[in-house]
């Protein structure tokens, strides 16, 4: 997946300006910065969760393979289908475990019969198989927080996207849980390209393969993760690292 | 020292105020209990009023209000729930959803007696509809729309942005997300707002005077194109219009108790939906 000298506006403030992006398969990329930075942003432009904000506007170009995201011929809920999301707070549905999973592969028409199979797959994949196989009628909101984001994972991995977008996953979570959720990144990069948000730094060290640094608005520094954290060129990303401005 | 006695008088003035309240409720629930509760009987519910209206019930009366209240319920509960749906998550932020929303709001002040002479004109003369219960279904109908759009579009408001996105990211169209989601996280406070809405209608006069509502009728038939009795408009008669008031004040007293009671039970319903909503949200609040 890649961005192509894009430009992101909220009305008339220019939010994004020219990044130019491309994340490898099976890698895990953290995007990293201060707040306010844009990333989130970016990272929502990847399965156009912007669609609903009437004064957003993009330019530049971003593709999933050769798929245009962008072209008006592109259909939103096939690309939602290859590219997967995980939000700050979990947001389990008010529904079942088992309904959470379920209700995703129900819009995407996957047959019936293939349905719960399906489920233990990605909930196995999630570690959260042994935790919840008894109980998948319970409401959702009755898991825990690290469990419910475990869930949401699941939900998303359930279709077998291509990307998973994660935007700060971990920030409402313990540390337990966090621990648990950076073990699961890890293991679904062989599987998925992942692109994570993350406001530490010390999570972005343990488990990205590559890092972008942005900083209002612009890319400026886009390299492997122990250029940046070890001797990153530019000397903002440097300070950035090395918690002199955050 | 000063300090001291402006707090006490504050205090004072405070829960005096709050007691001045409930006393008057007090004393008003007093006397229609205690005055009707002797009238009340089983018969009273399920008896055709006798002997012009001195001995016998109001089953008639309870008949046409639940009648009512239900064709109220049918025509106002799918178009306000739709508005609301369109107010709340299709309409962009624009000077029209403004001006809908500002027209709503107003219509909810509008006095009922204003709504009852509009369903005369519409309903039953222009649209040939007669003094009916249909006619004024339809009347009490319009007047609670705009309280059905009003407190949906809260419920809606409270339904996290999150639980949104969380369906539109796995691919759902924005309708399938409402429907699926939206709109069953917000069921509980749309049905409260429902409830609590025609529990008002219920009780409502005015409306249903031109309408169709009638003084006495002899059968029941549940048709949609006759008149009707109905508990408010039975008890104002019995109060005012009834030429032996004096004989028939207890069976005013057990009628307005019937009613008071038909509204405490549905507002008993809310409350424990809410009771019960609240629950949840501070189980997953998120």
């Amino acid at each position: 997946m890649s961005a192509h000298e894009m430009n992101l506006y909220f009305g008339r403030k220019h939010i994004l300006k020219n990044i130019s992006i491309d994340f490898k398969k099976n890698e895990v990329t953290s995007l990293i910065g201060p707040s306010g930075c844009g990333k989130s942003t970016l990272l929502r432009s990847f399965n156009r969760m912007h669609d609903l904000s009437p004064d957003a506007k993009i330019e530049g170009l971003i593709k999933l393979d050769s798929l245009d995201l962008y072209d008006k011929k592109s259909s939103l809920t096939d690309i939602r289908k290859r590219v997967g999301m995980v939000f700050q707070k979990p947001n389990p549905l008010p529904k079942t475990i088992f309904e959470n999973l379920s209700y995703a592969l129900n819009i995407h028409r996957f047959p019936k019969k293939e349905i719960p199979e399906l489920i233990e797959k990605a909930l196995k994949e999630s570690y959260l198989w042994d935790e919840v196989k008894d109980e998948l009628d319970k409401p959702a909101v009755k898991l825990s927080g690290g469990q419910q984001q475990r869930l949401c994972i699941a939900r998303a991995v359930v279709l077998r996207p291509e990307v998973i977008l994660m935007d700060e996953p971990c920030s409402a979570l313990d540390p337990i849980s966090t621990l648990k959720i950076e073990e699961l990144i890890l293991s679904l990069k062989k599987d998925y390209t992942i692109v994570i948000v993350t406001h530490n730094m010390q999570q972005a060290q343990r488990i990205s393969d590559k890092v972008a640094f942005m900083y209002l608005g612009e890319l400026i520094e886009f390299d492997a993760r122990k250029k940046i954290f070890g001797h990153a060129e530019k000397e903002l990303t440097r300070n950035y690292v090395n918690g002199h401005f955050g | 020292m000063i300090k001291k006695i402006r707090y006490l008088g504050n205090w004072v003035l405070l829960v005096g105020s709050t007691i001045l309240v409930c006393l008057f409720l007090g004393i008003i629930l007093f006397d229609i209990v205690s005055k009707g509760l002797p009238a009340l009987s089983w018969g009273f519910i399920t008896k055709f009023p006798q002997k012009g209206m001195t001995q016998g019930g109001i089953l008639p009366a309870i008949i046409g209000t639940t009648l009512l209240t239900f064709i109220t319920t049918i025509f106002s509960v799918p178009f306000g729930v739709a508005c609301a749906v369109y107010l709340n998550e299709y309409a962009k932020p624009s000077l029209l959803a403004n001006i809908i929303r500002a027209s709503i709001r107003n219509l909810a002040g509008i006095p009922s007696i204003i709504y009852g002479l509009f369903g005369l004109a519409l309903f039953v003369q222009a649209l040939r509809l007669g003094t009916s219960v249909l006619s004024a279904g339809l009347t009490l109908g319009l007047l609670s729309l705009p309280y059905v759009i009003t407190t949906t579009e809260e419920a809606l408001k409270r339904v996290p942005n999150g639980m949104r996105e969380a369906t539109l990211a796995l691919g759902a169209t924005q309708f399938e997300t409402i429907r699926d989601v939206v709109l069953r996280r917000a069921s509980p406070g749309i049905l409260t707002g429902i409830i609590l809405t025609l529990s008002r209608a219920a009780g409502e006069t005015a409306p249903i005077l031109f309408t169709g509502v009638a003084f006495y009728i002899n059968s029941v038939t549940v048709s949609l194109n006759q008149e009707f009795m109905a508990l408010p408009y039975h008890l104002y008669m019995l109060a005012t219009q009834h030429q032996s008031i004096e004989q028939v004040r207890p069976l005013a007293y057990a009628t307005a108790l019937v009613l008071i009671l038909l509204v405490f039970i549905l507002n008993s319903i809310a409350f424990f939906i809410r009771y019960k909503q609240r629950a949840q949200d501070e189980y997953g609040r998120n």
